[in-house]
């Protein structure tokens, strides 16, 4: 008489996703691009990749064995942000830089504010930014063939010509995973026919930028300045990998688009008016810290409480 | 004797101003860049500290009521005044260093705070040696900030070399967030610490026991004490009328910390 009954509360549809399956893809995505990057800029790229990976599935581990929490690496989510620290650091940085960014990430951006689903920004790029802000120098060099070279950003922002056959295909200086845009959608069409990833985000990002970039830029409407501007830098790899961030993007629809014009339009301000050539991680992390907000006022009307 | 030692300690650890207070969080977080400024802020801090608590508390008779705090502040300012004309004329560097934060210290609010709190209520031995602690507090937690972001950010302590040549500084520590990123890492450190000891802050008899002049909102004697019901260590001190709006005010904040 006295048996117990598994009563659960909703939601009561389930999913066969996982958070492990959903890590699996996105790694699976940034493989065509981790993969060019590594025949791109060689074998340095790949120990770039290895060793952040690495620190920060360790780091992870060492904290939530030394926290006595449940230990979380099984999710691969810290795989997927060593990852992606990677793919965003040039290849010839030293090595102990990108450890200390990967236990940064981890560290301080991810577990300290509670781990997975309550970091307030994207750990990958918060290890980025503090980096860039650390080690300017190094974070800007870019060594292509032997010799440091001005990724095609710099170039045309200085009003010099770029072929834009070798942006697409990625032919160009710059961080490891950044450069091949068509590795990049190869990975992203995978994330969006898996429904991963809402299309929404990336869509209204890179609208917003271009008419940011067409209407401020004093170049006018010129296409191939505005194709270079696309594919050049980490616009591609940022909209499609890092702004959609779960937890670090707005869940309501309309907040989705919020999130993305501004996007676009801070992106389009650090390009054009700040002293740098890029701007996507900042402009992410800084978009990051106002989902709270654009969240607060999108909530959506429950059903029969419309019209006022 | 003992009694004077007791707000000594009570500022330097039970109550720190800085990790404990989270009080005058300005200076902290704007002039630690390096060892010596944390030091130099926190030593003139304590100047004014000391001076403004002696001279409110011998005044606090004469001061009404109504008219308190533009009196405490007009005695502060002064205080600020002529240490900073001490500081142009004899470190000026020290002078340079800290610029804007100097004339800032008068809205200081560990100064304010204690003049409100202790040194119009207590005598003006006891107001000394809390200002003294308060003050002692506050300066070797800004050194402390400062050392370490000195230390991480351009690899040298109180301006001498530590690491070699070849440490490339992270300079992040030297810049606005490496200051965030200090002070929390203290915070929970100690904070760590304490909950290791397993005794909530203040129970110890590590306080002085005068609830009335305490800012520790986290401390439950002190929510006793100010409720009307007698706590264990709580003397009970001579109320008066003006605090006791403020004091409403923060006890309802407690009671609601309570429920929840």
């Amino acid at each position: 008489m006295n048996e117990l009954k598994h009563v659960s509360s909703n939601p009561h549809i389930r999913s066969n996703m996982s958070t492990q399956k959903i890590m699996l893809l996105v790694i699976a995505s940034l493989l065509p691009a981790a993969g060019f990057g590594i025949w791109n800029f060689g074998a340095g790229a790949l120990v770039l990749i290895l060793i952040c990976v690495g620190t920060c599935v360790l780091t992870e581990f060492l904290y939530t064995k030394g926290m006595k929490k449940a230990v979380t690496i099984s999710d691969l989510s810290a795989a997927v942000t060593g990852l992606l620290l990677a793919l965003n650091l040039p290849s010839n940085l030293p090595w102990w830089m990108a450890v200390i960014g990967s236990v940064f990430a981890i560290l301080i951006a991810k577990e300290l504010f509670g781990g997975l689903g309550q970091n307030f920004m994207n750990p990958a790029l918060a290890g980025r930014c503090f980096l860039m802000i650390c080690f300017a120098a190094h974070m800007t060099d870019f060594v292509y063939d032997g010799v440091s070279s001005a990724t095609p950003l710099m170039l045309i922002r200085q009003g010099n010509n770029v072929s834009l056959i070798d942006m697409i295909i990625g032919r160009i200086p710059g961080t490891i995973g950044e450069t091949s845009v068509i590795a990049l959608m190869l990975g992203a069409v995978l994330l969006i026919v898996t429904g991963v990833i809402d299309v929404r985000i990336p869509f209204t990002y890179i609208v917003t930028f271009l008419i940011f970039i067409g209407l401020f830029s004093r170049r006018g409407w010129d296409p191939g300045y505005l194709i270079a501007e696309l594919c050049g830098g980490g616009l591609m790899l940022g909209a499609f990998f890092m702004a959609t961030d779960y937890v670090t993007s707005p869940i309501t629809s309309r907040g989705r688009y919020i999130y993305g014009i501004i996007l676009g339009v801070l992106t389009g301000i650090f390009r054009i008016f700040s002293s740098s050539a890029e701007g996507v991680s900042f402009a992410i992390i800084i978009s990051n810290l106002l989902v709270p907000l654009i969240e607060l006022v999108t909530v959506p009307k429950c059903f029969g409480k419309g019209g006022e | 004797m003992n009694k004077n030692i007791k707000p000594l300690i009570n500022g330097l650890i039970t109550e720190n101003p800085t990790f404990v207070l989270m009080l005058g969080m300005c200076p902290t977080l704007a002039v630690t860049t390096s060892a010596v400024n944390g030091l130099g802020m926190g030593l003139t801090t304590t100047a004014v500290l000391v001076l403004s608590n002696v001279f409110i508390s011998v005044l606090r008779k004469l001061i009404p009521d109504s008219v308190r705090i533009p009196a405490f502040i007009v005695v502060i300012a002064s205080f600020v005044t002529i240490v900073e004309m001490l500081l142009q004329a004899y470190i000026p560097s020290l002078y340079a260093a800290l610029g804007i934060y100097i004339p800032l210290i008068v809205v200081n609010c560990i100064i304010l705070g204690r003049a409100e709190a202790f040194a119009s209520k207590n005598g003006v031995v006891a107001s000394m040696f809390d200002g003294i602690g308060m003050g002692l507090g506050f300066t070797i937690a800004l050194t402390l900030i400062g050392c370490v972001r000195e230390l991480l950010g351009s690899g040298k302590l109180f301006e001498v070399r530590i690491f070699p040549e070849a440490y490339v500084p992270l300079t992040i520590f030297i810049l606005a967030p490496g200051a965030f990123f200090v002070l929390a890492m203290f915070v929970a450190i100690l904070n760590r610490i304490r909950m290791g000891k397993g005794r909530p802050l203040g129970k110890g008899g590590n306080c002085d026991a005068l609830c009335e002049g305490c800012m520790n909102t986290a401390c439950m004697e002190r929510t006793r004490s100010l409720n009307g019901e007698k706590g264990d260590s709580g003397k009970d001190t001579p109320k008066q009328e003006a605090p006791a709006v403020q004091d409403n005010k923060e006890k309802a904040d407690n009671t609601e910390k309570e429920e929840a």
